[in-house]
C-alpha cells in the first residue's frame, strides 16, 4: 500500500489544489464590482405542467394553464412556471415528464388520465420532486391525484337539456371509455330526467381526447340520428360549433366557450382548477407537501360551476340549476342518490343509497335512459 | 327515412374532401409522376385557407389561398421531382412530413381562432322535395363543384387534345419528348394543377367541414386519396364513387354507433384503410385492370435525352 496509492493521493490533492486555487483566483477578480455582500434570495420554486391538448383548445387544456397563471399570479416571483403542451399520452410523455424533472421543476402537474404510468417511473427516480396527476388513481409516496367532479357541471347542463330538448332525444360524443366519461354522460341523462322523465340519450365515441373532425361528425351523426341537445366529453369546441352550424343546441365544456357558438350555446360546465393548484404549490412551499388521498373538488369547492347560461333558457330551469347549485355548495344534495336504475331497470342504488367516490370512480355502465352500451376495452 | 337522407348528405360532404384532393392528384399521375406529398399540401392549404378566412372574412379568398399553397409547395416539389431527378418517393414523403409540421408551427397563433358565422347553403326549390332534397340539396358549392370537375376532367383527359398529350406523357415520356412536347413543363403543370385541387381540398376541409383550424387536422385523408386514385384505376367517375364510398364508412360508424349498434369504434376507424388494401389486392390480381388505365410511366424519372 504503497507508494502507487501514496502518488495517486498526492497528484490527486495537487489537482485539487490547483482547481482551488484557479477557482479562488477566479471569484476573486468576479467579487470586485460588486463588493457589497446581498442576502441570498431564495430559488423561485420550478413548477412544470404537462398537457395533453394545446393551450388554445379552449377547452380542458385552455382550462388548466388558466390556473398555472393563476399560481403565477398568486405567488409572484416565488415560483417559476412552465409547460409543454399537445403531449401525447404514449411513450412521449415519460420522456417529458422526465426532462422536466431533470430540469429541476420540483412539482409536476401531469393533466390527463394517461399520463399515471409514465408520471409513476419517473417519481420513482426523482424521489425529491413532487408529482401531482390529475384524473388518475395511482400514486406514490411523492406522487397524489386530484380531480374535479366534472359530473355535476355535466348534470347541472342536464337539467337545462332536459328543459330545452323538444325531441327528448340527447346526444353526447364521448372520448374515451373511462369511469370518468361514462360517470359524465350518465349524470347528464340523470339531470335530464330529473325535469323531464322521457328523455333518451345517444352517445357517440370518438376515441381520442381531442380530434375535432372526428367530434364534427360525431355530433353530426347524432344529430342526424335525433338529438337535438349535444353534450362532449371531449377537449375541443367542435360539437358545439356543429350544432351552431346545424341549428342545434349545445354546451360548452371545460371552458367558457360560448363565443365559439353564441346562438347554440346553452351554457358552459368549467372547472376552475385554480383553487386546487394554489393550495399545492403553497404546500410546496410551506413544505407540507405530503401524499394523501385523491383530492376531488367539485362545485362545493369553487371548482365546477355551470357558467353563462343562454337568455332563452326557461327560467324555471335557471332556478333549478341555481338549486342544484346550492345544495352542492351547503352538502344537502347528491347527484348519486338512489333510487338509480340501470340499462336493464336493476336498481343499481336502492333508494336514499348514497354513492361514496369508490363507487363514483367504478362506474362502467350506463343508467336507464342511455342508449348503446359502454365500450368494453382497457380501464 | 329521415335519418337516410341525412346520411347521404353527411356522406357527400365527407366523400368531398377526398374527392377534391383524388381528382387533383390523379391528373398529377396522369402525367406520370406521383407525389406522396398529399398530406402535407393538405394541411398547409387548411392553414392557408382557415387563416385568410379569419383575416378577410370570405370563404371564397380562403378557399383561392388554400389553392395557391397548395400549388407553390407542389411546384417546389416539382421542381426536385422533374428538373432535379430526385427521388419522386422520398420528395414526396418529405413533403409530408415538411407539411404537417411547418403547419403546426406557423398556425400556432390560429388555434383558438374564430371565422365569421357559417351560413347553410340549399338550392331553392329543390331542397324543399322531401328526402331528395335533404339528401341532395342542402350542400355546400364545393360538393356539387367536385362533381362537376370530375366530369370536366373526364371530358379533358379522353375529348381534348392537351388531355391526349398529357396522357401521352405519362404513358410515354421519351416518345412525346420525341415529338417535341416539352415532357417536364407538363409534368411540372400537372402537378401545379394536382396541387391546387389538394389545396382546395384542404382549404374545404378548414374552412367548411370542421370550421377551425388545429394541427394534423387532415388526419390521414391525403393518403387515403392517394390510395384512392389506384382504388379508382386512375379513372375520374370511379375516384368521385370510391370517395364518396370511404366518406360513407366515416359517416356510417358514427351513425351506427348513435344507433346503438355494438362495433368497436377502432375497428370501425380501420376499414377505409381495409378497403384500400382490400381494393388493391383485388385490382392487382386482374392486371388488365392496371395495364389499362395506369401510366406506363408512373414513378418513372424522365431523363432528357433518353
Amino acid at each position: 500500500m504503497n507508494k502507487r496509492f501514496a502518488l495517486k493521493a498526492t497528484a490527486l490533492a495537487a489537482v485539487g489544489l490547483l482547481a482551488l486555487g484557479l477557482t479562488a483566483c477566479g471569484k476573486k477578480e468576479e467579487a470586485k464590482p460588486a463588493p457589497a455582500v446581498v442576502a441570498p434570495k431564495p430559488e423561485p420554486l420550478k413548477i412544470a405542467f404537462a398537457y395533453v391538448g394545446p393551450v388554445g383548445d379552449g377547452g380542458w387544456t385552455f382550462a388548466h394553464d388558466n390556473a398555472r397563471k393563476a399560481v403565477e399570479k398568486e405567488f409572484g416571483d416565488k415560483v417559476k412556471t412552465s409547460f409543454v403542451e399537445s403531449v401525447p399520452e404514449s411513450a412521449d410523455a415519460e420522456r417529458v415528464i422526465r426532462d422536466m424533472a431533470g430540469q429541476g421543476n420540483k412539482l409536476i402537474f401531469g393533466t390527463t388520465f394517461g399520463y399515471a404510468d409514465p408520471m409513476l417511473k419517473v417519481a420513482a427516480d426523482f424521489k425529491d420532486t413532487k408529482f401531482e396527476h390529475a384524473t388518475g388513481f395511482k400514486s406514490a409516496d411523492n406522487m397524489r391525484t386530484y380531480d374535479s367532479r366534472t359530473y355535476e357541471g355535466a348534470y347541472m347542463a342536464g337539467v337545462i337539456a332536459g328543459k330545452v330538448t323538444k325531441s327528448n332525444v340527447l346526444g353526447v360524443v364521448g372520448s374515451i371509455p373511462i369511469p370518468e366519461v361514462v360517470r359524465n354522460i350518465n349524470s347528464f341523462t340523470l339531470g335530464a330526467q330529473s325535469v323531464n322523465p322521457k328523455i333518451k340519450t345517444k352517445v357517440v365515441w370518438v376515441g381520442e381526447w381531442f380530434a375535432p373532425p372526428k367530434e364534427t361528425e360525431a355530433a353530426t351523426a347524432l344529430i342526424n340520428g335525433g338529438a337535438d341537445v349535444l353534450m362532449q366529453n371531449t377537449d375541443s369546441s367542435a360539437v358545439l360549433q356543429t350544432a351552431e352550424k346545424m341549428g342545434k343546441r349545445a354546451f360548452g365544456w371545460d371552458s367558457d366557450m360560448t363565443a365559439y357558438g353564441p346562438k347554440a350555446h346553452l351554457g358552459s360546465a368549467v372547472i376552475n382548477w385554480a383553487p386546487y393548484y394554489i393550495k399545492a404549490t403553497k404546500d410546496a412551499l410551506d413544505g407540507k407537501w405530503a401524499k394523501g388521498d385523491n383530492t376531488w373538488w367539485g362545485v362545493k369547492e369553487g371548482a365546477i360551476d355551470m357558467v353563462s347560461v343562454a337568455a332563452d333558457v326557461p327560467a324555471d330551469a335557471k332556478a333549478k340549476v341555481d338549486e342544484v347549485r346550492a345544495g352542492l355548495k351547503a352538502g344537502t344534495f347528491s347527484i348519486w342518490k338512489g333510487p338509480i336504475l340501470g340499462q336493464d331497470g336493476k336498481e343499481v342504488l336502492k333508494k336514499d343509497e348514497v354513492a361514496d367516490d369508490k363507487f363514483m370512480s367504478g362506474i362502467m355502465f350506463y343508467v336507464k335512459g342511455v342508449e348503446g352500451k359502454v365500450p368494453s376495452g382497457k380501464k | 327515412m329521415e335519418t337516410y337522407a341525412l346520411l347521404i348528405g353527411s356522406t357527400l360532404a365527407a366523400g368531398t374532401v377526398l374527392a377534391l384532393a383524388a381528382l387533383g392528384l390523379l391528373i398529377n399521375e396522369k402525367s406520370g409522376v406521383v407525389n406522396l406529398g398529399a398530406e402535407g399540401m393538405m394541411l398547409c392549404a387548411a392553414l392557408a385557407g382557415f387563416a385568410s378566412v379569419v383575416h378577410t372574412g370570405s370563404d371564397w379568398l380562403g378557399f383561392a389561398a388554400g389553392m395557391a399553397a397548395g400549388a407553390i409547395l407542389a411546384w417546389l416539389a416539382g421542381l426536385l421531382i422533374i428538373y432535379l431527378n430526385t427521388n419522386a418517393y422520398a420528395t414526396g414523403l418529405a413533403l409530408s412530413l415538411f407539411g404537417a409540421g411547418f403547419s403546426a408551427f406557423a398556425g400556432t397563433s390560429y388555434v383558438q381562432a374564430m371565422l365569421p358565422a357559417r351560413t347553410n347553403f340549399a338550392i331553392p326549390f329543390l331542397s324543399d322535395i322531401p328526402l331528395v332534397g335533404t339528401a341532395l340539396f342542402k350542400q355546400h358549392p364545393l360538393v356539387y363543384a367536385a362533381v362537376i370537375i370530375a366530369a370536366l376532367l373526364v371530358a379533358f383527359l379522353y375529348k381534348t387534345r392537351a388531355g391526349l398529350i398529357l396522357r401521352a406523357v405519362g404513358e410515354n415520356p421519351a416518345s412525346a419528348h420525341a415529338l417535341g412536347y416539352n415532357v417536364r413543363r407538363i409534368r411540372l403543370l400537372a402537378m401545379v394543377a394536382g396541387g391546387a385541387l389538394c389545396g382546395l381540398a384542404g382549404a374545404y376541409l378548414a374552412v367548411v367541414y370542421t370550421p377551425l383550424w388545429v394541427q394534423g387536422m387532415v388526419a390521414g385523408k391525403g393518403w387515403i386519396a392517394l390510395a384512392l386514385t389506384t382504388f379508382a384505376t386512375w379513372r375520374p367517375a370511379r375516384v368521385l364513387l370510391g370517395a364518396y364510398l370511404f366518406g360513407g364508412v366515416t359517416m356510417l360508424q358514427f351513425h351506427l354507433q348513435g344507433e346503438g349498434v355494438q362495433i368497436a369504434a377502432e375497428f370501425l376507424n380501420m376499414l377505409p384503410y381495409i378497403a384500400t388494401i382490400a381494393v388493391l389486392v383485388l385490382i392487382s390480381r386482374n392486371p388488365t385492370w392496371i395495364r389499362v388505365n395506369m401510366p406506363a410511366s408512373l414513378g418513372k424519372p424522365f431523363h432528357l435525352g433518353t
